[in-house]
């Protein structure tokens, strides 16, 4: 190993003390730009990827990113709901393709239910365009059967045949349950990436039926109550939904039906194309993305200020370092050179570590972002632009380390071979 | 034609403040392969004329011929390189790099010239033979860190690392000054012995006038420079 890079590591290492909470710094403030910009993609690509193929998403009258985010995205509530007969009067149109009614409202221990029909399992779409594939069973038959998204069923550990009592309302601990009309697992969808992992999938007649003798979030008192075998007679035909999904046969009839149903005179109804909505859902949050990656590099130049500064309260005491290595030949250039490899070393491995923390701490919240944003991570390798950004840093750490270099390069001129004071 | 003098300074002058010159030299010669103590009071302008020996530094005037070169007809770099492939330095104390061992200590000068490490061949083998002839020559102490020796210890790796290589001239800077007396003198007769081998010149700087006799000659560095004032 020639000279410098060998006494830059030896140095480094001897004061691996102040130079482990220097690289922890420059670690921290580059994990967390990296991760804001990982977490910015992921955000990105997970809302894309969650639905393709569907052309209007319709709910109550709302702003369409709220429609968006509680319809598709399972975040947030819905505060009014849409009359099944709506939703069978334009799924009848002659221009619709396919059209699958959602009711939110409910839950099972912390996950979403969600009533459908079976015709959901045929037309939702994720990704570029991939079906939905079952990892075992079936769609629903049964009035009380459930299919699992695979992230319910991995993580509470269910398989075919289990049996699962669902929660009024949203809360992850709920005292109200329809504990009376079990329901059993009768399918597990394979993994999506997508809100749909998240959801427990029920029909809209097994929800109906959990509710008919619930009126105001409580159920009946005791006499009054409708056993689940005397459920199955009663009629439960769906009378509200939260939104439904529609496909166009024609891409061209999308925008005449959108107006359409937003001019809606049965009820007050609005619809959205998702990827426009999308859209708009981006330039509301790109304003705060982009303050966010303002003072996540802020913090990075901040943790490359505590680098020059930890340098260059070292270089007093290095002077005779200095003078030394003047001794056995080295140029003040090769002085200016060794303090500049000491910076590009902290930078760098404050750029190694930050790498690992930003995976650490993604992997970490991962679970938690899932579950209470529906945003998916999928924690790849760097980008192009991830290496670009850490080399940026060890070149944004010559620049500021030239700052020390040039004054030992300086004083090595000045001291030669002893200290002048 | 009588071999060039490994020094010869001729009607030098520095000053660290201008019209404050602390050397003023008419003429300073040591002959190749002499052995000079060279004695002064502190501040009598010693460290300021090994900065000049060894082209740290540049005299306001005069000449300074090093080995039969004009260290002022080089530039900066070239000087730094005549010093590293030319000179070795042993200074008073803590001059080892504390965070290299005692083997790296040593072949470091071998790093910066290429000159030094031709001819010491094999680096590592010729710093392993130089440290047993100084008396250090435990395998085991060569991979340990310098502040783990004891001060004697260290000023023979210091000598050891000035050797490495065979430089034409040792200046040692009051190399013995923090050794008690049979440390002192264990050291100085290494280092003589080492220089005579090697055929290097050695100017040795101290303000112990007990060492002159060991030496071919005494200067006073008093009797020299005209700007040491009373």
């Amino acid at each position: 190993m020639s000279a410098l890079p060998l006494l830059a590591l030896r140095s480094v290492w001897n004061r691996r003390g102040t130079a482990a909470l220097t690289v922890f710094s420059i670690a921290v403030s580059v994990a967390l730009l990296l991760g804001v910009l990982h977490l910015r993609e992921d955000a990105r690509r997970s809302f894309a990827n969650t639905v393709s193929g569907t052309d209007l998403v319709v709910g109550a009258r709302s702003s369409p990113l709220s429609l968006l985010l509680y319809a598709v995205f399972h975040v947030g509530e819905a505060t009014q709901s849409v009359s099944y007969a709506s939703y069978e009067k334009v799924a009848r149109h002659p221009d619709v393709a396919w059209a699958v009614p959602v009711a939110l409202g409910d839950s099972h221990r912390g996950f979403r239910v969600l009533g459908t029909e079976a015709s959901y399992f045929e037309h939702w779409r994720y990704g570029r365009g991939r079906a939905l594939a079952f990892d075992a069973g079936a769609p629903f038959v049964d009035l009380y059967d459930a299919v699992l998204g695979a992230e319910v069923a991995a993580r509470l550990g269910y398989h075919l045949g289990d049996r699962i009592v669902i929660a009024h309302g949203l809360g992850e601990v709920s005292f109200a349950e329809h504990a009376d009309k079990p329901f059993r697992v009768a399918g597990i969808l394979a993994r999506t990436g997508t809100p749909v992992d998240r959801a427990v999938h029920v029909s809209l007649e097994g929800l109906a039926a959990m509710h008919l003798d619930w009126q105001s979030g409580a159920q009946a008192p005791p006499g009054e109550r409708v056993s689940a075998e005397a459920a199955r007679a009663a009629d439960l035909r769906p009378q509200r939904i939260t939104a439904f999904m529609v496909g166009m046969r024609s891409k061209s009839t999308v925008l005449v039906m959108q107006r359409a149903l937003n001019e809606y005179r049965g009820e007050a109804l609005t619809a959205i194309i998702p990827g426009v909505a999308l859209t708009q859902l981006w330039e509301l949050v790109g304003v705060a993305e982009t303050a966010l990656l303002v003072v996540a590099a802020c913090v990075v130049v901040a943790g490359l200020l505590g680098m020059l500064t930890a340098i260059l309260t070292s270089l007093n005491e290095r002077r005779r370092e200095m003078a030394i290595l003047r001794s056995v030949g080295a140029r003040p250039l090769d002085v200016f050179a060794l303090l500049l490899l000491e910076a590009a070393l902290l930078a760098a491995a404050g750029a190694v570590a930050g790498v690992g923390l930003m995976y650490a701490a993604l992997a970490g919240s991962a679970p938690l972002l899932a579950r209470r944003f529906g945003v998916v991570l999928e924690i790849g390798a760097l980008t192009p632009y991830d290496a670009a950004l850490l080399a940026g840093v060890v070149v944004a750490s010559l620049v500021i380390g030239a700052v020390p270099a040039l004054n030992a390069y300086r004083r090595s001129l000045a001291d030669g071979l002893t200290i002048r004071l | 034609m009588p071999p060039s003098p490994a020094i010869d300074l001729e009607a030098i002058e520095y000053a660290w403040q201008r019209g404050r010159p602390v050397l003023d030299v008419p003429r300073f010669t040591v002959a190749a392969g002499e052995r000079l103590f060279l004695t002064g009071p502190s501040g009598s302008g010693k460290s300021t004329l090994l900065g000049l020996i060894g082209g740290v530094l540049a005299p306001g005037r005069g000449r300074v011929s090093i080995l039969g070169t004009d260290l002022a007809a080089l530039g900066g770099a070239r000087r730094d390189a005549f010093r590293a492939a030319h000179v070795g330095f042993i200074f008073q104390m803590f001059n080892l790099l504390p965070y290299l061992s005692v083997l790296e200590n040593v072949v470091l000068p071998a790093r910066f010239s290429r000159e030094r490490r031709e001819r010491a061949g094999e680096p590592r083998r010729e710093a392993t033979r130089l440290l047993a002839a100084l008396g250090l020559d435990d395998a085991e102490l060569l991979g340990r860190g310098v502040t783990e020796l004891s001060i004697g210890q260290q000023q023979r790796v210091a000598a050891a690392r000035a050797l490495l290589g065979r430089p034409a001239l040792i200046v040692a800077d009051e190399p013995t000054s923090s050794l008690d007396w049979a440390t002192r003198q264990s050291f100085l007769t290494l280092l003589m012995q080492e220089c005579r081998a090697a055929g290097s010149t050695l100017l040795f700087v101290s303000h112990d006038l007990t060492l002159g006799a060991q030496f071919d000659r005494t200067v006073a560095l008093a009797d020299l420079n005209r700007a040491a004032g009373p």
